[in-house]
């Protein structure tokens, strides 16, 4: 049942985002212009370009995830069919992760797809590129995830996309440190394992927690 | 409820409303006292600093009010947790009017403690983990203030102001180790206050009447905020019309 739901979901919202193609591509777009503005406002030297690269894509990650939060549950409760979902006897909490999970899907697996191609711009390393790219695939989901609770809360309000920022950004400051840190402590000569640890724990606490505060969410706000 | 009379008899607005207005003069003529007291005992009786020399006098203000931006910020939340989930208004209407001030003490730590970095750093700001962690608690505090502003509904902004404020709490400590760590990797800046020569007594008296001040300027402003907050919400109802002065 539980399965069911969630397929549901995840497959309603990809096809909607199917449908309008230009839509689902506009927060990977995003990460590509902004990640293409550093060089051009620090400079193009390849030492600190490939030393801040990591940063870089880590931010931008975080803006372009933030940027597509509005929709995650905007269109639905616009049209009504968000109440008619939590009206049903489906948990408002596995709807919450579907959701998330058709987030992620569409923005959190294009951006680990593009990651490496931006390694290369920046000249980073294969070894730094490849961890970066699995920080990314641990830290993505808990940005849906995080995200999830922010666009629950904000749902319908005024502001509601700048609000998101405010709301979110600061709860995913430790995921943005792991993250970038992990290819940081490679590159000092370290082992990037005990940020890929931490970004598990916090991966698992959102897991945890995170569908649950967004189903409350979704509870007071609709 | 009826087996708790003494515990809940503050809880109605209106009766809270009465008492508020009667502590608050005592509250603020308290921190007057204890801001001269603190103040004075602080800025001359305390040893010169053997190291900061003169410098390091800022932090009677700074520490408590560090320590007030902290501890609030889980009285906002505990208090909004409470009006959410017992349906407690007068839980609600604190922990809102808690949250400027929580947000003015955040930022007079970071205001001090950048008059406090310049001199003895060198800079007005480090990236040091308390300094990171305590621009982040700002951050919350300013999320958790648009969020009930932005909502007009009155239950609904206690409840998701609830929510957010829950969540950041849970949030603060992973903020604040994954920010020290992240400190730690990148070498930041190694003096610490910690690492200070015991305090003498007079310093830490000073510290501790300044920390009481401030204890009493944040009781008095957050009774006359909630007071504030009482009228507008309960100003259809009897006792706010028989008020002296009307409908106020």
């Amino acid at each position: 049942m539980a399965a069911h739901i969630l397929i549901t979901v995840v497959g309603r919202d990809l096809q909607l985002a199917s449908r309008r193609p230009v839509d689902a591509f506009l927060p990977i777009v995003f990460f590509l212009v902004a990640g293409s503005l550093f060089p051009l406002g620090v400079g193009p030297e390849p030492e600190i370009l490939r030393q801040i690269a990591p940063g870089i894509v880590w931010v931008c990650a975080l803006l372009s995830a933030m940027l597509s939060l509005g929709s995650v549950f905007g269109g639905d409760y616009a049209d009504g069919s968000l109440e008619q979902m939590l009206l049903s006897r489906h948990s408002p909490v596995m709807l919450a992760f579907s959701k998330a999970l058709a987030h992620w899907v569409m923005t959190g697996v294009p951006l680990i797809v593009v990651a490496p191609l931006f390694g290369l711009l920046f000249d980073m390393p294969a070894q730094s590129i490849a961890t970066m790219t699995w920080s990314l695939v641990l830290g993505t989901p808990i940005l849906s995830l995080v995200g999830g609770v922010g666009a629950a809360i904000t749902l319908g309000l005024r502001n509601g996309a700048v609000l998101i920022l405010l709301l979110v950004l600061p709860l995913c400051i430790p995921v943005l440190i792991f993250g970038a840190g992990a290819v940081t402590a490679l590159d000092a000569g370290l082992s990037p394992s005990g940020n890929f640890s931490l970004l598990g724990a916090l991966l698992l606490l959102a897991l945890l927690g995170c569908p649950m505060a967004t189903a409350a969410a979704l509870r007071i706000s609709v | 409820m009826n087996t708790f009379p003494r515990f809940f008899t503050f809880a109605a607005p209106s009766r809270f409303y009465r008492l508020a207005g009667l502590m608050v003069p005592w509250l603020y003529g308290l921190a007057a006292v204890l801001a001269i007291a603190g103040l004075y005992t602080g800025f001359f009786v305390a040893p010169t600093d053997a190291t900061q020399g003169e410098s390091y006098r800022i932090i009677f203000v700074h520490v408590p009010a560090a320590w007030m931006s902290m501890v609030l910020y889980l009285v906002m939340a505990g208090w909004a947790a409470v009006g959410w989930a017992f349906n407690a208004r007068l839980a609600s209407m604190v922990s809102r009017a808690i949250a400027p001030t929580g947000a003015a003490f955040t930022f007079l730590a970071l205001w001090t403690g950048a008059f406090w970095g310049k001199p003895t750093w060198g800079a007005w700001w480090v990236w040091d983990a308390r300094l990171t962690s305590e621009l982040i608690l700002l951050f919350l505090y300013l999320g958790y203030m648009a969020l009930v502003e932005a909502i007009d509904d009155v239950r609904r902004a206690d409840q998701a102001g609830a929510l957010l404020a829950v969540v950041g709490a849970v949030n603060v400590p992973i903020i604040y180790f994954s920010v020290r760590w992240w400190n730690t990797l990148h070498q930041g800046a190694s003096i610490s206050m910690t690492a200070a020569p015991k305090m003498a007594q007079t310093m830490v008296s000073a510290m501790l009447i300044m920390t009481f001040c401030f204890w009493a300027y944040a009781f008095a402003v957050i009774f006359v905020r909630t007071r504030a907050i009482v009228l507008e919400r309960e100003r259809q109802t009897d006792w706010v019309r028989s008020l002296p002065g009307g409908a106020v």
